[in-house]
């Protein structure tokens, strides 16, 4: 008998006992699936270049994508306002999973009401839904703003929000002058990068419409994040940095505070984020610039609308995509950066130097958003490492061209190639036949890493099966630090691993590296 | 067993008075009907005490009728209950998500559904397969996507035992035809491809989704079970609605086969389409989640005479019953072989309740979760000499209320289909020493101050079934409830007494 209460053996140490063993062996004997050999068989033929072309001469079937549905990202980017309740519009499944998902990433509750449509709703339309779904919610969660999103069955049948929500403030639903912007965000469209952009783009229409602010009228600049796993650690980060500098700048959207609450006993249902007001007052801002260019196409085309100056980076992790930022700051805002941020920058520079020997020349491989892609494989190529494989589900063929151009400016980025709308099964024939050193990605990849044996770095969403990375930055130089002393432990570790069986191996098993 | 205890049904009572009194009046009387308080069942002191035991409560609520609009419902959708429960622990079949590419991303991997194999090679269960429709596939169909996907299919992973298409909501908003083609291919390739019809918008909640994937099987699975290779033996049993989530259907199927019986499949949980396929050929199905696979259970009753039979392997009073209940069945063989299994795990349980009971006894906890656990898991409590104070379903029919009234104490607070206010309120409310629900519950939960386990995925840990499974979940209420992190909450400088007050 394999359990006792003195120890309690866990799934793991319980199923590999003799007693489970033989049961699955037993059932193993008589289950009509795929013989042991049959299965070697092709477990090895899937390693090779012959599965690796039928792979990637898949055109309808995809498997393992890295990339989720809009109405995902809406939900996340309507977490970055004061007080705000996302208002899924649709088949009520999908807010579960939205919740679920993204608490599932940041170990934090998430919130967002559903207008649950079924079969009545899928013939007449979800009107009644809209208008009971905005009176509840507002009654019950007292936000100060609604933000709607659209599943695909609420797209599919056509419903039309802008009308929706006109007329459920007719009937009384919530008052004439409450807020209730919204965005379209059909799950067959794109990816959850454009549900962000189409929620932020929905919100700041909301305000700015019909809002006589002229742009360039205040000194502020509109800093839009994007979807960001690590928007806790990375919009904390960035406000110190514009601080330092003194910048005058408002983030559009920012869930660090919402996604970051703490325990004292109090369950806040909503926790910081953009304040309306100051939503309001964005219209009158200088510029807006996008963090992440991919996540922020149709939100910048909309504040170029209304002659703010824009522009965007692709995720400013490293040390020139940073430089990059910091300079455009304070090109737009005439103040200067600080000492203090040239030091920092020297830090990361030195940490880099001092630990160039071991990242000169390794290989990775990369996926996921194309704007997180983008800004890592210019991070190792700045380490002297290189990005062989970069893959992007959702990255299109312009962010290919992008990426290539990238590999052309550096010597690392030779043998280097971007893979747009690829997905995991194609990153695993790409492993087995050009294997990497390391494999850089979110927790899907852990397949990757037990099939390939591929270390994988946990650097960007959704990180399901480690905790609380997203706590610290990625970006900026001391976010660049963390990444680097990340991908280092990883290194050293494997090292390790490598060499530390007595007698045999730990000839390397060296006390300084 | 714990001592009999009751719950304070006047100040539930007034609860449900205070939450009702947020919502607009019209919604209001809709969820009224939703929320309960277990009463004293009125049964003569003689009367035959049925299958399930004596009769405690009354513990009947309005059930499985649509979610308001707004209220922040926990229930997901017919989807999940197809892909996500029933079908997606198939493991040797490859399930199609068909349709846009979320549904199959957020459900990738999630239910923790153990199962042996080689993923990706002769098993698929921890992979996201989609036909990720783009814009085009809405407007000109999906059907010929369908047809390719599968034959590419075939490519990737030729040792698949067959398929499912499980549809997202937009599939039967276009007007598809999977039966077609999935019948079309099916012969094509000569393997079982099997049409679910589980668009999300269907139903209220993921009850239907189990109903439809329950017919599925019944269509296109059991169909083939003449053909099907398995000598019938006088002891072959199926376990139906055990879904293997972290190991339970193993550690369920031991003590199955320790007292002489021989699993003929377990449904669906590490389970292989042949192994569903010859499930007509057992001479009893034992039904652990009755609400997901009731349906199949009574349609192999009448079409092939199988008689089938609740049990409970929650926890040690539960599973000493139960398998008396299933031995008889059977015979005084394996009645004494029962009876061997129970008296050899006797000393493990006294062990664990040595153990753990002071470290549990009297502590309140409220449940919320799906299936059967809101009623199942409750002995499990009360035999560490804990007391359920509230219990409610996310997608319970008035079947699952009525044989609630079989577990439930008096004063119980019932809530169905509750929403994330109820939930919150009723919490701060009751102030239990633990709450048992999802990830959705879970960090609000926590920040209030209050011990938490997800009771869907065993937060990760597991299995609760059986003896092994018990041991595991008396370790884990432990280490949720008496861990030092919940005397932190308050910073020594400011005025906390209230919370102290309540945490301990």
């Amino acid at each position: 008998m394999p359990q006792s209460a003195e120890k309690i053996l866990d799934h793991g140490p319980l199923f590999r006992e003799p007693e489970y063993q033989e049961m699955f062996a037993r059932k193993k004997a008589c289950d009509g699936a795929a013989s042991i050999d049959a299965t070697a068989l092709q477990s090895e033929y899937t390693k090779g270049w012959d599965y690796r072309e039928k792979n990637f001469s898949r055109e309808a079937l995809v498997i393992n994508p890295a990339k989720a549905c809009q109405p995902l990202g809406a939900v996340f980017a309507a977490a970055g306002f004061e007080k705000t309740m996302s208002f899924v519009h649709g088949s009520q499944g999908c807010a579960a999973y939205f919740r679920s998902h993204l608490s599932r990433h940041f170990k934090e509750p998430c919130t967002a009401v559903s207008s649950s449509m079924t079969e009545d709703a899928a013939v007449f339309g979800g009107l009644n839904n809209m208008i009971d779904g905005l009176a509840n919610c507002y009654s019950l969660y007292q936000p100060k703003m609604i933000a709607v999103s659209t599943t695909c069955m609420a797209e599919v049948i056509g419903d039309d929000l802008f009308g929706f929500i006109g007329n459920a403030k007719q009937k009384g639903s919530v008052p004439e002058d409450f807020d209730v912007p919204f965005a379209h965000t059909p799950s067959f469209v794109g990816s959850h990068i454009d549900g962000y952009d189409n929620a932020i783009r929905g919100i700041l229409e909301h305000f700015w419409k019909e809002n006589p602010a002229v742009a360039g009228s205040s000194e502020t600049i509109n800093i839009v994040p994007g979807f960001d796993g690590f928007c806790v650690g990375n919009n904390r980060e960035l406000s110190r940095m514009l601080d330092l500098m003194g910048v005058s700048y408002k983030l559009i959207g920012d869930a660090a505070d919402q996604f970051d609450t703490p325990s004292d006993g109090e369950y806040r249902m909503y926790d910081g984020g953009t304040t309306i007001d100051d939503l309001k007052a964005a219209k009158g801002a200088k510029a807006t610039l996008a963090l992440q260019h991919w996540n922020s196409r149709k939100t910048l085309e909309y504040a170029a609308s209304v002659n703010q100056e824009t522009a965007s980076f692709h995720y400013p992790l490293g040390v020139k995509a940073t430089d990059e930022l910091l300079m455009k700051i304070s090109a737009l805002s005439g103040k200067t950066i600080p000492e203090a941020l040239r030091l920092e920058r020297g830090r990361l520079v030195d940490a880099m130097a001092d630990s160039q020997a071991y990242l000169h020349g390794k290989r990775y491989a990369i996926f996921g958003d194309p704007d997180f892609v983008q800004a890592m494989a210019r991070f190792i190529l700045e380490t002297g490492g290189e990005p062989v494989h970069c893959l992007s589900t959702n990255g299109g063929k312009e962010w290919a061209e992008d990426m290539q151009a990238l590999f052309d400016s550096s010597p690392f980025g030779k043998d280097c190639k971007a893979y747009a709308h690829k997905d995991l099964w194609h990153m695993r024939s790409l492993l087995f036949t050009e294997p990497v050193d390391f494999l850089i990605g979110n927790s899907h990849g852990k397949y990757l890493e037990r099939d390939t044996k591929t270390p994988l770095i946990r650097l960007t969403f959704p990180i399901f099966d480690r905790h609380h990375h997203h706590r610290f930055p990625v970006i900026g130089y001391q976010g660049g630090l963390r990444v680097l002393t990340t991908i280092l432990d990883k290194l050293f570790d494997k090292l390790d691993a490598e060499t530390n069986i007595a007698g045999e191996t730990d000839i390397s098993f060296d006390l300084t590296r | 067993m714990s001592d009999s205890y009751e719950n304070d049904g006047k100040a539930h009572e007034q609860y449900i008075t205070e939450v009702l009194a947020q919502y607009p009046e019209k919604f209001a009387k809709r969820r009224k009907k939703h929320l309960s308080v277990a009463k004293a069942a009125d049964v003569e002191p003689d009367a035959p005490v049925g299958e399930e035991g004596p009769l405690l409560t009354e513990c009947e609520v309005k059930s499985n009728i649509k979610s308001i609009p707004g209220v922040m419902t926990i229930r997901g959708c017919a989807y999940a209950g197809s892909k996500g429960v029933v079908w997606g622990p198939v493991k040797d079949m490859v399930h199609i998500s068909h349709g846009p590419v979320g549904c199959g991303q957020y459900s990738w991997s999630q239910r923790r559904n153990y199962y042996v194999g080689t993923t990706g090679i002769d098993a698929f269960g921890t992979m996201q397969i989609t036909s990720d429709f783009q814009e085009k596939d809405i407007v000109f169909g999906g059907d010929k996507k369908l047809d390719k996907v599968i034959d590419e299919i075939e490519v990737m992973f030729p040792l698949n035992g067959g398929m499912s298409v499980q549809s997202e909501c937009p599939i039967g908003l276009i007007g598809d035809d999977i039966e077609a083609v999935s019948r079309r291919k099916g012969k094509e390739i000569g393997k079982t491809i099997v049409p679910v019809r589980c668009e999300g918008f269907r139903g209220v909640s993921q009850s239907l989704g189990h109903h439809i994937a329950n017919d599925a099987i019944r269509d296109w699975v059991l169909d083939k079970s003449a053909e099907a290779e398995w000598e019938a033996g006088p002891y072959d049993v199926n376990i139906v609605g055990d879904y293997n989530i972290g190991g339970d259907a193993w550690a369920s199927r031991r003590l199955l086969e320790e007292m002489g019986l021989r699993i003929c499949g377990n449904w669906s949980g590490d389970a292989t389409l042949a192994e569903m396929e010859r499930a007509p050929k057992a001479k009893l199905n034992l039904i652990h989640c009755y609400r997901s696979m009731n349906y199949i259970c009574r349609h192999m009753e009448e079409k092939y005479g199988i008689p089938w039979m609740e049990y409970n392997f929650f926890g040690p009073s539960q599973i000493a019953a139960s398998l008396r209940k299933i031995a008889k069945h059977f015979g005084p063989e394996i009645e004494a072989k029962a009876e061997e299994v129970i008296a050899k795990y006797k000393p493990l349980v006294d062990s664990i309740l040595e153990k753990y009971g002071p470290r549990l006894k009297g502590k309140k906890v409220m449940l919320y979760v799906g299936g059967l656990r809101p009623r199942h898991v409750m002995t499990a409590y009360e035999d560490l000499g804990m007391e359920i104070a509230g219990t409610g379903y996310e997608f319970a029919h008035n079947d699952d209320y009525q044989r609630t009234g079989h577990y439930a104490k008096p004063g119980t607070l019932i809530y169905d289909d509750v929403t994330g206010y109820e939930l919150e309120k009723f919490v701060e409310k009751i102030r239990p020493d633990l709450v048992g629900s999802g990830i959705k519950e879970k960090y609000p939960v926590q920040k209030m101050g209050i011990p938490f386990r997800q009771m869907h995925s065993w937060d990760y840990s597991g299995p609760y079934h059986g003896y092994d499974g018990f041991a595991i979940f008396a370790r884990d209420m432990d280490l949720a409830i008496n861990n030092p992190v919940w005397d932190l909450f308050d910073a020594p400088w400011t005025d906390g007494g209230e919370l102290l007050a309540a945490a301990e």
